[in-house]
Formats: C-alpha cells, structure tokens, sequence
C-alpha cells in the first residue's frame, strides 16, 4: 500500500516536471507571438530601418540572413554529402575513419564563438576577404558540417543491403551502384536532415558577429564581399544597444518572431518532406 | 585502366578528399587560436594570466588576468547545470520509461522547438521577461546577474541532456526490467533501481554535453549576465563569462594588439575545455554503447 502511493507520488512529481519543460517553451513562443504579432507589416517586411532602427523595417536583414544561408548551403551541402557517401560506402573501418570521426565530434563541440574566432583568424583577415558574405557563409559552413555529415549518414544507411548487392551482382561499378540504387533513395533523406541543420545557421550570432555582420548598412550588398546585415545580430543590438528600449521593444518583438518563423517554417517543411518520403520508400 | 575503373578512382579520390576537410578544419581551427595567442602567451608570465584583473582598455596599465572570466563561466555554468540536471535527467526518464505514445508526441516536439529556438532569442527572453521577474522576487537593483543566465543556459542545456540521456535508457535492454519486474518490483523500483543505474554512464555522458554546451554558449548569456569582470561566486552579482568577452571586446579591438591576442587566448582556453569535455564524453557513450 505504501510502496504504491510512493510510486504514484513521485510518477506525478517526475509527470509535472516534464510538463513544465513544455510550459516554459510554449510561454516562451507564446510571449513572441503575442508581442510580435502587432509590430509585423507590409513595412517592416519590406523597407530598411530608419533613425537608427528606432523605425522602419528589416528587409535588409532578412536578405542578409538567407544571402548567408544560401552561401553556407552551397558550401557545406556537397562537403558534408560527399563525406558521407565516403564514410558510409567505401571506407573501410580503421585508423582514417577513426581520425575523420574525432573530427566531426570535435568539429561539433566547438563553440560557437570560437567559430567566430576562427573565421575573422583564417577568413577575414588571413585570407583578406574582410567581414563579408564569403567569410561569414564559410565560418557558418564549418560549424554546420558535422550535422550535414551525421544526417547523410544516417540516410544512407536507411537504403537496404540488397539494393546495393543486386546492382553489384548485376555488374555495375561501385559508383554506378551508389549513384542509381542508392542516392536516388537516400537523397531525400540527406537533404531533409540537412535542413534541419542548416536553418541553426541562420539564428547564428556568435559566428557572424566578426565575419559578416553590420548594424546598419544603406544599400542592399552588392556582391560575397560586402558586409551584410543580419537577422539575429539586428536582434541582438536592437535589444541591447538601443538607447531609448521601450520605442523600440515592438521591433525588437517582431524581429524576434520573423527569425524564429523563419527556421520554424523551414524546420516544418523539412519534417513534413521526411514523413512523406518514409511513406513512399518502405522496405 | 578501362574507362570505368578511371572513372571510379576519380570519384573515389573526390570522395576521400572531400572527407578530408572537417580534419583539415579542426586542425585550422586548433592551428589558428594558438597562432593567434602564442605571442601573448610567450611574453605574459602565468602570474599575470592568472591574475583577478581584467582591465583591457584603460590609459595607465592594461590587465589581462583570466580569472574574473574564468570564475563567471564557472559559476555560471555550474549552476545553469545544477538547475538543468533535475528537469533534464527526470525528464528523460519519464519520456523513455513513463509516458503514453501521445504523450511523447507532444513531449518530443516541444523539447526539440526548445532546442531550435535562437539563443539571441533566448537572451531577448531572458532580457524582457526573466529579468524583470528575477530583480522583483530577489528585491535586487538590477536582474542581469549570474542567476538569469544560468536559467536561460539552463533551458539550452535541457534539450541536449534529454535527447542523449532518452538514448541511453532507451538501450536498457527489456530482459533487465522483465527480471525486475517478474521478482516483484513496482515500475518505479524497477526504473530506479535497474535502469536507471544501468544507462548512469549514457545519462552522465549526456550531462557532460550538456555542460560543454552551456560554457561555450554565448548571446544569451552575454545579454543578461550583466558582464562586470568582477571575481565572485555570488549568484546574485553581475558577472562575464570568457564567451561573452570575447564577443562584447573583439568587435573593437585593434588587429594585433595585446588585447586581440588575449581574447584569442580566452577562446583557446574555451576551445581546450569542450574538446576534452567531448572526447571524454564520446568516450563513456562509446565504452557503453550496447548493439
């Protein structure tokens, strides 16, 4: 008798205290949406601050942000793919696999800011491409390649043996075998995980903050060696430099709520596309 | 050499040397801070490095002791995981061993939009609400101090421990809780008697990542800490952490100078720590790993 109403006290108590983790994360969404709903129009979506981000819109950092993002996609995409085809197809368990898996591990570890180190030490000034795109977009493409690497990965190794032995038995060369009996099945799932790695970059701060990242720029940049305003660094200084922060707190709202759509949307149609496709290939 | 054998070397070639690159960065990477932080480390003597001053801009004698940034990411992190730990470890086992299909579909979900919420979002958070919330129950002057930080490190924590901590009572083999189960223990002996001590090693793994991930995070915590370089273990106090220096004093140094280099040392420091804290992690995860 007692040993039961322990066990029913403490699976209430352990019950509550996993609700509250969910209670805290939906007030958190909550407060956004409520505060930012009202700061969100055609203006702020479309036109530049002005008074120094006291009014006006964003437009400048939503293109900066998915300029960033489309460069880290081209860079870290077709690394972290070809890694994974590497790792999952044709190496052979020993010292180099070892040392490549130390180092995705270590890559993934690192934090954010020394990222943002590294990239202002090799890219901007080493390489001399100053703060810019191209620096920005590659500093965020090393931080992102691991979660493109262990994603591929893993949806390689979803496709079936047998679809690689029958095409082998039939005489085709490895790579023949890979590239029409396994990518066309895996590629899906590559870029689905892919996604969901990506769209992290792009509620980066730390990393950009030395590489790409400017406060106010007047025109919209013109090539991968401009300076680019940002998303999250515009929250950032909005929020913590702004002299008067009461005028400005419905902006700060609504730039908040337009990051977080922004990967929270991407995130969904990721997830949706990888529900779908589980549907189509059952093994 | 036929053309498909050709063909196949070349792709293999691409391939392996694709895979390369993350080597290639983690060296750079390795390569670059130290580069960067040597020369100040050669000529700084230990004493003054780890020395309780940090005064980088200042017109008589510039300071660089690391102390005051080492001492804030401690205390901030150590009590980001002592509050995490709780809703982290319990929140796994429960996700794992105790709730309904349902449940988990709506457990999941939030723990992983929690995981992909910004940290500068988090930080706007803790600015606006938690803040505000932690000076009026403490009566205190200000609410950027080192409590508001580690609560919002805490939530970035959560996440993390949960996923690999769910992984590894998830291992627990079945026939351990059957045995359990058939010699009479109640659900809640058997969980905490026999998996739970069986997937420690996973759970604690687990915690390390979330540790790792706690000390090197850096928008949140630099926009709610208050950042006064100050030595203290008061959780009530304002205080930097080495992330948040580094972020706050890069962006207006002069390339070269002393101060450039010392916050290359600060982020070496930073990148020694979480690489040992994950291999050791790898480590345990591996050592127990069941297949």
């Amino acid at each position: 008798m007692t040993s039961k109403v322990k066990d029913r006290f403490v699976f209430w108590l352990m019950c509550g205290i996993s609700y509250f983790i969910v209670l805290i994360v939906a007030y958190i969404v909550f407060d956004i949406l409520y505060n930012g709903l009202p700061a969100i129009n055609w203006e702020f979506l479309t036109t530049a601050p002005r008074s120094g981000g006291a009014e006006g819109g964003i437009f400048p950092a939503i293109v900066g942000t998915f300029y960033l993002v489309l460069g880290t996609i081209v860079v870290t995409l077709p690394l972290g793919m070809a890694t994974a085809i590497y790792l999952t197809e044709y190496a052979k368990q020993g010292k180099f696999t070892k040392i490549i898996r130390l180092a995705i591990v270590t890559l993934a570890g690192v934090p954010s800011i020394v990222f943002g180190l590294f990239g202002l030490g090799l890219f901007v000034i080493f390489l001399k491409f100053g703060a810019s795109i191209l620096a920005g977009s590659l500093t965020l493409a090393c931080m992102t390649l691991p979660i493109i690497i262990v994603a591929s990965e893993e949806a390689l190794r979803a496709v079936p043996k047998h679809l690689r032995e029958g095409s082998l038995a039939l005489g085709a060369t490895k790579w023949q075998t890979i590239y029409k009996n396994v990518l066309p099945y895996s590629i899906p799932g590559m870029l689905t995980g892919s996604i969901l790695g990506i769209s992290r970059a792009a509620g980066e701060t730390a990393p950009i903050l030395f590489t790409a990242a400017a406060f106010f720029l007047p025109e919209l940049p013109r090539s991968i060696f401009d300076q680019v305003m940002a998303l999250p660094y515009h929250l950032y200084v909005l929020a913590t430099q702004h002299p008067d922060m009461e005028l400005v707190r419905p902006l700060q709202y609504g730039t908040a709520l337009v990051l977080v759509t922004l990967i929270l949307s991407v995130n969904l149609v990721a997830i949706f596309l990888r529900i779908h496709f589980r549907r189509k290939y059952k093994w | 050499m036929t053309k498909h054998e050709l063909k196949e070397n070349i792709v293999k070639t691409i391939l392996s040397g694709a895979s390369l690159t993350s080597i290639i960065i983690v060296l750079l990477i390795f390569f670059f801070l130290i580069k960067e932080s040597a020369p100040f480390l050669l000529k700084t003597s230990f004493v003054d490095i780890f020395s309780s001053r940090w005064v980088p801009v200042s017109f008589i004698e510039e300071h660089f002791g690391m102390l005051p940034l080492l001492t804030g990411s401690l205390l901030v992190t150590s009590m980001a995981i002592i509050i995490a730990i709780p809703f982290g470890v319990i929140g796994a086992v429960y996700i794992a061993e105790l709730a309904r299909p349902i449940e988990k579909e709506i457990l999941k979900p939030f723990i992983e939009l929690l995981a992909g919420i910004p940290s500068v979002v988090i930080g706007f958070f803790g600015l606006v609400v938690l803040a505000p919330i932690v000076k009026n129950v403490f009566h205190l002057g200000t609410g950027l101090n080192a409590l508001t930080g580690a609560v919002l490190l805490a939530l970035m924590a959560i996440p993390t421990i949960i996923s690999i901590s769910d992984d590894a009572i998830r291992s627990v083999p079945a026939s351990y809780k059957q045995a359990s189960m058939a010699l009479g223990a109640t659900k809640m002996q058997t969980i905490w008697k026999v998996t739970f001590p069986d997937a420690l090693p996973g759970i604690v793994a687990a915690i390390m990542l979330g540790i790792g991930r706690v000390i090197g995070e850096t928008m949140a915590v630099m926009m709610v800490t208050g950042n006064a370089a100050i030595m203290t273990l008061y959780p009530f106090e304002s205080v930097r952490t080495m992330t948040a220096t580094i972020a706050a004093e890069m962006g207006e140094v002069a390339f070269g100078s002393d101060h450039y280099k010392a916050l290359f040392l600060v982020g070496t420091i930073l990148l020694l720590l979480t690489f040992i804290l994950n291999v050791v992690a790898q480590k345990v995860l591996k050592k127990y790993r069941r297949v």
